[in-house]
């Protein structure tokens, strides 16, 4: 790989200035903090949800933190009772909603629409939208700190625990309309994805031809359409319980704490799918490009996806076993919770074959990739235990299940995102990140999670419940949890790390990361790093699963890849990264202007949420939620009433084109038809 | 606003503009396909709250319960609703001939429809809280409420929908070759009464 060590040319995009003007004008700075602020572009967009759940991360690292403090020691004091529930609910409820959920969106975003050749999501505005609203959503949420305390009723948040009768303070309540704001931006970005996946792939690109990593994004936004409106109605039943005093969860007047159980539980299953679903997409794609051979079993990979996809709704009830549903269902879902785990052992089987006699390179992602590979298989195997109803009985509520939980969660999800994350870098900031940093960043990673979690099964099957703030001296519990809290602070070091290594690579050794650093198979490696604003300066036409590495090699008679003659990458690959210098590709490219109305409309959830939230206490706080409600709507009213840059595309609400090219080919009627690089994608 | 060429085009036999949808992969047009996703996600969303009206039928301790319908009456206004669905065709008919006034007297007249529907449903509730249920009052109270409650917000969404479009054709904007627009609309709109056929049925007609 050749590196270019000067600085790289900003990424100016002339913007032309828009013609209407007026209130509605549409937002056209190219740079600064505005021109993020109004972006619709799916890859700013993308980093912005990384950035942001970053930040969350480690917020919730910090509750880890705190948590595993208070556990080092029998009879710990660094947290209160009352605390301590505070931070581990806010922990769960941050690493699953505003962790690895945007981080999943933020590869969705931005590595999505470059998979399948298209210039942008189907709805760029909406998909500003969407982000808007899971900031607002996650500062709604840890707003609460500030005004009179967290919630504490567990992430999974147990009616009637959670019911006003237990639980009289406000933290239920920001809980509640938090997730619904949070709710909102998913379901908003799941309809999102799956259109464009659907609708806008590259000529040629089947659906068996999309890159694993999309058809995972497919599944897992499908699950995300599917199960977050059976939590909004959980939800919206105890906010009803809570402010208008309905009973739903009341056992005074004959509610049933199960339905909680059940509702949260169905949406509650599908979403472990929706948060290990994107990884295994990503360590799907960096094992063949590290291993140098194509996925062992494509359509099997894309077939157990889908297969998960539908029995992840048929297994909810193993959350259960101990509530007492009869010996039928327990049985049920037992046997459907043991099925489960065959597809996801396909997988498994699946990855080790595409490493099988390949020719290994053991870079940083591929580090991470083995690792998620070995640990979600852990995870996985003591996941298969609890789907023995006797053994799930003894485990529940111990350390055995959060054990499990975590294998699957950060032994998965997070090695699988931090495999994307070292994976994907080049492309989306044009640096490399450094080897060795990496590589200690792995192994200290790799060390502190066995450390922190491995010692909780033993805790578990010793008999440590799960959500007690402390335990006695004489217990014997004191050595594993001493271990456990020595890995947590592991890994923190290693996060440092990884933090330091950003650092490093942009600001210290900066080396430019070339188009295609890895010799990948995917069409985002077939353009500059960073990606021109336009994204493909010629909608590809696609021929073959792994295109681009089509593009690149042949084979000879042995079956051995042989470079293609004059591929990309055969004579010195900085040739994809001097495009946007001389701008001749951009010209007649549509692409969407800025807007300022999905912050508006976003801004609109959060001042309803607090208006429910203290509407509960004091009845005149509803006129906030009308004025939220206000606020919503007239943004939204503004968004579709706001003018698009050219007139014959007035009121085509998938891409506003916008006059992006240099000033001198706009007239005043709109554009030249400038000599088309591409045929113009659908809604564009 | 930029409304100078939308004036243009207003009521001129117009010869349908090239589709913007001829190329995606499913050939529905963006648009539709999201509606239907959307769809998809609110089955589920009244499938839970279907559920749960179900669970508690007949579990309420104290207070009036279904023998509080009447049903006369609730068919009257849901024969209402699904009228509705028939003067939305004819609004999407409308506007695919390119007949714009008869465009807007569908569409007033299927949200007029559906405010008497509305209409009908506040002044039953209100009857039902003088009889003395409320939300409070009991299991029935909570899951009638909520059920049927959430399911007006939804008709009620969508009168807002289908007066947004009757003012669009007012000013000229919503032109022959944008009927989807409609159809989309049209989408949401017969989704809701479908909703409220099975929520009638399980509601009000299937006895405890």
């Amino acid at each position: 790989m050749t590196t270019v060590l000067e600085p790289p040319s900003p990424e100016a995009l002339t913007t032309a200035p828009a013609d209407d003007t007026g209130l509605m004008r549409r937002p056209t700075e190219p740079q600064g903090v505005w021109s993020w602020i109004t972006t619709v572009d799916h890859k700013r967009i993308g980093i912005l949800y990384g950035v942001t759940a970053f930040i969350f991360f480690l917020a919730g690292g910090i509750e880890a933190l705190l948590l595993r403090l208070q556990l080092a020691k029998p009879n710990g004091t660094v947290l209160g009772a009352a605390a301590y529930n505070e931070v581990f609910t806010m922990h769960g409820t941050t690493m699953v909603f505003l962790v690895v959920m945007p981080l999943s969106a933020a590869f969705f975003n931005f590595m999505m629409p470059l998979q399948i050749g298209a210039r942008d999501v189907a709805f760029p505005r909406l998909n500003a939208f969407s982000y808007w609203a899971f900031l607002f959503g996650g500062l709604f949420l840890y707003s609460s700190f500030l005004l009179g305390g967290a919630p504490d009723g567990g992430w999974f948040g147990y009616a009637p625990n959670t019911s006003i009768v237990f639980s009289p303070g406000h933290g239920i309540d920001f809980w509640v309309f938090g997730l619904q704001i949070l709710g909102i931006a998913s379901t908003v970005s799941a309809v999102n994805f799956i259109v464009t996946m659907l609708n806008m792939r590259a000529p040629g690109m089947t659906l068996m031809r999309m890159p694993i990593f999309s058809w995972m994004t497919l599944i897992s936004s499908f699950l995300i359409l599917f199960a977050m409106p059976v939590i909004t109605v959980a939800l919206f039943l105890l906010a009803f319980d809570r402010n208008f005093g309905a009973n739903f969860f009341n056992p005074a007047a004959g509610g049933d704490p199960v339905l909680w159980q059940h509702l949260f539980w169905i949406f509650g299953h599908p979403e472990v799918y929706i948060l290990i679903l994107p990884a295994m997409g990503m360590v799907s794609e960096v094992l063949p490009v590290f291993s140098r051979k194509p996925l062992f079993g494509y359509p099997v990979m894309v077939f157990s996806g889908i297969a998960i996809g539908f029995m992840g709704w048929g297994v909810w009830v193993h959350h259960m076993f101990s509530v007492g549903l009869g010996p039928v269902a327990v049985s049920a879902f037992s046997l459907s919770t043991m099925f489960i785990a065959v597809p996801t052992g396909v997988k498994i089987f699946n990855w080790i074959a595409t490493t099988w006699k390949g020719s290994l390179k053991l870079s940083t992602p591929m580090l991470f990739a083995m690792g998620f590979v070995a640990m979600f298989t852990i995870g996985g195997l003591s996941g298969v235990t609890h789907a023995v109803a006797p053994h799930d009985r003894q485990q529940t509520d111990t350390y055995y299940v959060v054990a499990h939980f975590h294998y699957v969660l950060f032994g998965g999800a997070l090695f699988g995102i931090m495999a994307g994350i070292y994976y994907w870098w080049p492309k989306i900031f044009g640096t490399m990140l450094n080897e060795r940093l990496g590589k200690l960043n792995f192994w200290t990673w790799f060390l502190g999670f066995n450390m922190a979690f491995g010692p909780m099964h033993i805790l578990g099957l010793q008999g440590m419940p799960r959500r007690i703030y402390t335990y006695d001296d004489s217990l014997g519990l004191n050595v594993w949890n001493m271990v456990s809290t020595v890995g947590a602070f592991i890994i923190a070091f290693s996060v440092s790390v990884f933090m330091f290594n950003i650092w490093h690579s942009h600001k210290r050794n900066r080396v430019q990361a070339p188009g295609d650093p890895w010799d990948a198979r995917t069409l985002e490696w077939s353009i500059s790093s960073p990606p021109p604003h336009y994204n493909f300066a010629e909608i590809p036409t696609v021929h073959a699963l792994d295109e681009f590495w089509h593009r690149k090699y042949t084979e000879d008679d042995d079956g051995r890849p042989v470079r293609v003659a004059g591929s990309p990458g055969s004579e010195g690959d900085d040739a994809a990264h001097d495009d946007h210098g001389d701008d001749d590709h951009g010209h007649g490219i549509h692409m969407p202007s800025p807007s300022y109305f999905p912050l508006v409309a976003a801004f609109g959830l959060p001042v309803m949420g607090y208006g429910m939230v203290y509407g509960r206490s004091s009845g005149q706080s509803y006129v906030v939620v009308v004025l939220g409600a206000l606020i919503l709507l007239g943004g939204l009213f503004a968004w579709a009433m706001e003018p698009s840059a050219e007139p014959e595309e007035e009121g085509q609400e998938v891409i506003e084109p916008a006059t992006d090219d240099q000033p001198a080919l706009v007239t005043a009627g709109g554009e030249e038809p400038a000599p088309a690089p591409a045929p113009e994608e659908s809604g564009s | 606003m930029a409304t100078k060429e939308r004036s243009l085009a207003h009521e001129e036999p117009v010869t349908p503009a090239p589709e913007h949808h001829h190329a995606t992969n499913t050939g529905l047009s963006n648009e539709k396909l999201a509606m239907w996703a959307f769809l998809g996600s609110e089955c589920l969303l009244f499938g839970a709250l279907i559920s749960t009206y179900f669970l508690y039928r007949g579990r309420s301790l104290s207070g009036p319960t279904t023998d509080i319908y009447d049903i006369p009456y609730t068919s009257v206004s849901s024969f209402v609703l699904l009228m509705s669905s028939l003067t939305m065709v004819l609004a999407l008919a409308a506007i695919q001939r390119g007949d714009y006034r008869r465009l807007r007297v569908w569409l007033l007249a299927t949200a007029l429809l559906g405010a008497s529907f509305i209409a009908g449903q506040v002044y039953e509730f209100t009857s039902f809280i003088r009889e003395g249920l409320t939300i409070k009052t009991n299991l029935f109270g909570s899951s009638f409420f909520v059920l049927t409650g959430f399911h007006g917000v939804h008709v009620t969404l969508g009168i807002v929908m289908l007066l947004s479009l009757w003012n669009l054709s007012l000013r000229g904007s919503l032109t022959q070759e944008r009927s989807e627009v409609v159809e989309i609309a049209g989408l949401y709109w017969h989704f809701v009464d479908v909703v409220w056929i099975v929520i009638f049925t399980v509601v009000y007609l299937i006895p405890t």
